[in-house]
């Protein structure tokens, strides 16, 4: 199954599908952030396209894209007929709100954890949504770009010797 | 002087006789010389190896280097055995709870060393999930500075504890100073 069959099966499906593209031949969409969980569901169930594995949930923030400064992506892959597809739902800072995709694919739970616990985006029915690999006082999500990735309690670094802060 | 030289290898070297009053078929020294004596030369390591300093303490407890010469032989894998802690390697933030649980768990007497920069002082890891040291939740005896050190320098290191050991009054555990300093860490 070829990008370009994948691609006119879904743009039929979901006309509002976009930002096409196939960066190192690997088939990316845009979908909208409330839709997502039916283009996924859409892609599971079909018998000829049939995405099952769910390869990774994360997500990239982008400060300067206002409004939509948070990306999720999804992977997937078709174990059937070996191809993968990426899919990206943009969610503002304010309420990145997403539906949870546990009901589809059971890994999906630690993945969305996992982007909950280093970017905050919150998966709608989630069973579990808390913190995987941080401590649970952490009361920030460092992968936002806005936190430093610097330890603020490490007091013995010279900060002009190890570019802390500062100009650099 | 012993009546009997039972080791004629000089290259191997024994623990001193501590100070005291002996004559033929006795001696009479301080009770604490000798538990000092006793503790500093059968130290028991509890391994706590995250990362490769573990793996340099893993050559130290091997033969070429043989930690076993300075009565350090056995590695108990439980704290309630053991006295000496050895942390070598990155301390995430996270398991910060479960290293001060292992200390907790140990009897006093009880010392710690830090191997290598992580366990010092976080290291090249200077980052959110990382632990600044574990001096931030456990008090340290001794340092151990390189990434990672080699053999040799945990060698040097347990040997700086060997001293520590034996010159440590039996009552320091008592003192008010050792109380503070457990207190400072919200160890009572």
């Amino acid at each position: 199954m070829t990008n370009e069959q994948i691609k006119e099966a879904l743009s039929a499906k979901f006309p509002t599908l976009s930002e096409w593209e196939t960066p190192h031949d690997l088939l990316t969409f845009r979908a909208d952030a409330q839709g997502g969980l039916k283009v996924l569901q859409y892609l599971y169930d079909d018998d000829h396209l049939a995405f099952r594995f769910l390869t990774d949930i994360t997500a990239v923030h982008f400060p300067g894209r206002t409004g939509e400064e948070l990306c999720v992506v999804y992977h997937l892959h078709s174990l059937e007929t070996n191809a993968r597809l990426r899919m990206k739902l943009y969610v503002p800072e304010g309420r990145p709100d997403v539906y949870s995709a546990t009901s589809l694919f059971s890994g999906a739970n630690w993945m969305e954890r996992e982007t909950y616990d280093f970017f905050g985006i919150n998966f709608i029915g989630h069973p579990n949504l808390t913190r995987i690999l941080n401590v649970d006082e952490m009361d920030y999500f460092p992968m936002r770009k806005q936190y430093p990735m610097e330890d603020p309690t490490r007091t013995d670094k010279d900060d002009d010797m190890f570019g802390r802060g500062g100009s650099y | 002087m012993r009546p009997v030289k039972y080791n004629e290898n000089k290259k191997v070297a024994m623990a001193d006789i501590p100070e005291g009053y002996s004559g033929e078929g006795f001696m009479a020294t301080k009770f604490g010389e000798v538990i000092r004596m006793a503790r500093a030369n059968s130290l028991w390591p509890l391994p706590f190896a995250t990362s490769c300093c573990g793996i340099e303490f893993m050559a130290t407890m091997g033969p070429n280097y043989d930690l076993g010469r300075f009565g350090a032989e056995r590695m108990g894998f439980t704290p309630r055995q053991c006295d000496m802690l050895l942390v070598a390697g990155t301390i995430a933030k996270k398991m910060g709870p479960i290293l001060r649980q292992v200390y907790l768990q140990m009897a006093e007497p009880r010392w710690v060393i830090a191997i290598g920069a992580c366990a010092s002082s976080g290291g090249i890891f200077d980052s959110y999930p990382v632990l600044q040291g574990i001096d931030q939740v456990i008090p340290v005896d001794v340092y151990v500075p390189g990434c990672p050190p080699r053999p040799e320098g945990i060698l040097e290191g347990i040997l700086k504890l060997q001293e520590i050991v034996k010159h440590e009054s039996l009552r320091r555990r008592h003192s008010d100073k050792y109380k503070g300093l457990l207190n400072e860490y919200g160890i009572q």
